[in-house]
């Protein structure tokens, strides 16, 4: 059994806080998409547009973050071998009781498919949300910027895909992180203390 | 007074001693209120007692004596009313140039005034308006009285062309009341400042009747309630016509058929504006919310009326519009031959022998359209296509219009007679002794010749109905704001605004193919996982047992 430090202070604030403002965001947005009913449509925007503004903020920081840190290195695509060794992993090793083809350190956090599914987050869903969603908030000054010749439809559109593309991504992070510990929730307690434990010694 | 009312209530609590000197206060407190109420009732009191005057002694034949004696004093004031469209009845639209008014116009309700004059010009403010001949330059037919009467007994007689009756008599003709003759040295002794009851006598009953033509404007308005209308609210601002339709000159502002559907003037400064407060905007601004509220609110003024929202529904007062006149079966008689009314259980007619059938509605929810302030009229003698429902007339506006904002109307809607070969709409005449009129011997051959004769056409012979709907700006009656409609009114699937199409809208709208890609992904994916893991469940059991 030992322990070892695998996420900081900072990347455990920016993941609760992101999970919590990304899950209000998909509540309040479907509601303002008219999907489903809850707050009421006034108070859904409203929320949306406060969590809207704080995420925003949150990835400023989250960026900065990564920048100074070195710690955007984590996200640099993996060679195709290992992608591969991990996707047979997760459709073929899992069932065998195969053991994890990646082990985990503090600079080398995710596996390959992690790697890619963050990555793809980061820069490809998170930006077109962000960018849609300033555009959708910004729509009343649009005359004012001399914005002309854009329509609300095709911003909106680009939005609600964003926000299945994000719904899609939080099932599928939400199942390996809660199902593929070596411990029940053990991914999660790391999430929430930082450290990981394990059975095997990791001393030098 | 409230004040009082609270201190009261505290020294009912506090000791025997302080009981007498907190009850002088109070009682002092009240009489002080009460004489700053009874000021602020009439901050501008008049510098004249008209019953002082020698020229009001009387006595007074009838009502041209009465403007006579006026104009000795006020010698300007016919002047100025031969000026109005309260006198003229005659509008140049000026945005499209058209003539209006209600000499020129048609509606669906009794249509025309053209041939049914003394009927129609008991709402005329002047005496005498009896045929088409009448002269509008005659400055003793004014009537000031119908607007100036303080009393409230003053009542031009529904058939009187404009006068009072001078002496009793019964309306409805035979087995109505009796209507005493109004004493018209009292009234010409009292005049003053029109309120909201002289105003009212006309604009409260056009069409006929209580609240039949606007639904916004009804008898209610007398005194109206605090959810009935926030402004005039008897027990609150207690606001007067004229305090938004600003005066001047005998002119009024605020026009139907030329309103002004956005006013990018702001709050109306003397000096700097068109001194017209006839627009919410000219008091409240176009940035009305207040700091408090939803930033969102103040950002729909560009696109949204004040009254679409603040007027969430009209006819609010306890009374009904009415919404649906279908003139193409009237003539009726029941089993008995016997002229037949049917009313239903509140006492409104739905069906009279004189006009066809009726729809009456309460807390109507209105049609909204763009709306830029442009209003198109099919104007009397105008050829109609008889193919689709006439539009009597067009509002106008769109989407991408910077003037245009989304607004509320009454839509009245009902079907009329037209000359089927001519293809325009008949003007009926319906009131009348002679035996041309429609209400006379129900022949709706002869009562169209006759008036559209009377307005210089000629009739084919053949009549048939057509169905036609008027768009009516709904402006007055807003509610106190707790009542405004919230954003899930319009921003849902099948709210108010589902049938203003051609924009993106939040919460009505979406793309259906995203919709059902994002579905469908999000059904793959929780499908994925479900099986996956159900997959590694199955797959861990058999490890163990082998």
């Amino acid at each position: 059994m030992a322990k070892v430090f695998m996420y900081s202070r900072f990347l455990r604030l920016w993941h609760w806080l992101q999970a919590l403002l990304v899950i209000t965001l998909l509540v309040t947005g479907f509601e303002v998409h008219g999907t489903i009913k809850l707050l009421g449509y006034e108070q859904a925007a409203s929320y949306h547009r406060l969590a809207a503004w704080t995420l925003l903020g949150l990835w400023v920081l989250a960026w900065f973050w990564h920048i100074t840190t070195g710690e955007w290195k984590q996200y640099i695509p993996s060679p195709v071998d290992r992608i591969i060794a991990m996707m047979r992993y997760y459709g073929l090793g899992i069932f065998r009781g195969e053991p994890h083809p990646f082990h985990k350190d503090r600079w080398h956090r995710q596996n390959p498919l992690q790697r890619m599914a963050y990555l793809s987050v980061h820069v490809l869903i998170g930006p077109m949300i962000w960018i849609s969603g300033l555009a959708y908030i910004s729509y009343p000054y649009w005359s004012q910027y001399g914005i002309s010749g854009l329509s609300l439809a095709p911003v909106a559109m680009l939005h609600t895909l964003g926000a299945f593309l994000m719904l899609a991504f939080l099932i599928v992070h939400l199942y390996l992180a809660l199902s593929t510990s070596e411990r029940p929730f053990g991914n999660l307690k790391e999430m929430i203390t930082g450290y990981e434990e394990t059975s095997e010694d990791t001393s030098p | 007074m409230r004040q009082a009312r609270l201190k009261m209530r505290d020294c009912a609590r506090s000791q025997p001693k302080k009981l007498v000197s907190a009850l002088t206060i109070a009682l002092l407190a009240v009489f002080l209120s009460n004489t700053a109420l009874s000021a602020a009732a009439d901050k501008d009191p008049s510098t004249a007692d008209h019953s002082k005057f020698e020229q009001l002694k009387g006595p007074f034949a009838d009502g041209p004596e009465v403007t006579k004696a006026c104009l000795g004093c006020h010698t300007e004031a016919a002047k100025q009313l031969h000026k109005t469209s309260h006198w003229t009845w005659a509008f140049e639209n000026p945005v499209t140039g058209q003539m209006l008014g209600k000499k020129n116009v048609v509606n669906n309700f009794c249509v025309a005034a053209a041939s049914n004059w003394p009927r129609c010009t008991s709402c005329h403010i002047g005496y005498g308006w009896k045929d088409g001949a009448f002269d509008l330059s005659s400055e003793v037919n004014v009537d000031c009285l119908v607007c100036h009467d303080t009393t409230g007994t003053y009542k031009k007689f529904p058939t009187g062309a404009g006068h009072p009756n001078y002496e009793p008599k019964k309306w409805p003709p035979k087995k109505g009341k009796v209507w005493p003759p109004p004493d018209l040295v009292r009234i010409a002794q009292g005049v003053g400042k029109p309120d909201r009851d002289n105003c009212g006598a006309c604009h409260f009953y056009g069409g006929g009747g209580d609240g039949v033509k606007h639904g916004h404007l009804d008898s209610s308005m007398h005194k109206p309630t605090k959810s009935t209308d926030v402004h005039m609210d008897v027990e609150g601002l207690n606001f007067s016509c004229q305090t938004c339709h600003s005066t001047g000159g005998h002119e009024i502002a605020g026009s139907r058929y030329a309103p002004k559907a956005a006013d990018d003037k702001g709050i109306d400064i003397p000096g700097r504006t068109d001194n017209s407060r006839a627009t919410c905007v000219s008091c409240h601004g176009n940035t009305p919310h207040g700091a408090s509220a939803n930033t969102k609110l103040d950002q729909h003024t560009d696109k949204v009326a004040c009254v679409t929202c603040h007027v969430p529904e009209f006819a609010r007062g306890g009374r009904k519009t009415k919404m649906w006149w279908d003139w193409s079966t009237a003539g009726r008689k029941d089993q008995h031959g016997k002229p037949l009314v049917i009313k239903d259980s509140e006492g409104y007619d739905t069906y009279n022998f004189k006009k066809g059938d009726f729809r009456w509605e309460a807390n109507v929810v209105p049609e909204y359209r763009w709306f830029n302030g442009r209003i198109d009229f099919s104007t009397m003698g105008a050829k109609i296509d008889d193919s689709a429902v006439v539009a009597i007339n067009r509002v106008n506006g769109a989407y991408d219009d910077p003037d245009s904002r989304i607004w509320p109307f009454k839509v009245m809607r009902g079907r009329q007679p037209y000359d089927t070969q001519n293809k325009v709409l008949a003007v009926p005449h319906l009131f009348g002794k002679d035996d041309d009129a429609y209400w006379k011997s129900f022949d709706w051959g002869r009562a169209i010749k006759a008036g559209l004769a009377a307005t210089g056409q000629t009739f084919s012979g053949e009549h048939g109905f057509i169905e036609t709907e008027y768009y009516w700006p709904v402006t007055h009656m807003v509610a106190p704001k707790e009542q405004a409609l919230a954003c899930e009114s319009c921003h849902s699937r099948d709210g108010r605004l589902a049938g203003l199409t051609g924009f993106y809208m939040p919460g009505r709208d979406r793309s259906e193919w995203i919709d059902m890609i994002g579905a469908l992904m999000i059904l793959g994916t929780l499908g994925g996982v479900s099986m996956h893991g159900i997959g590694r469940m199955i797959a861990a059991r058999k490890r163990r047992k082998s």
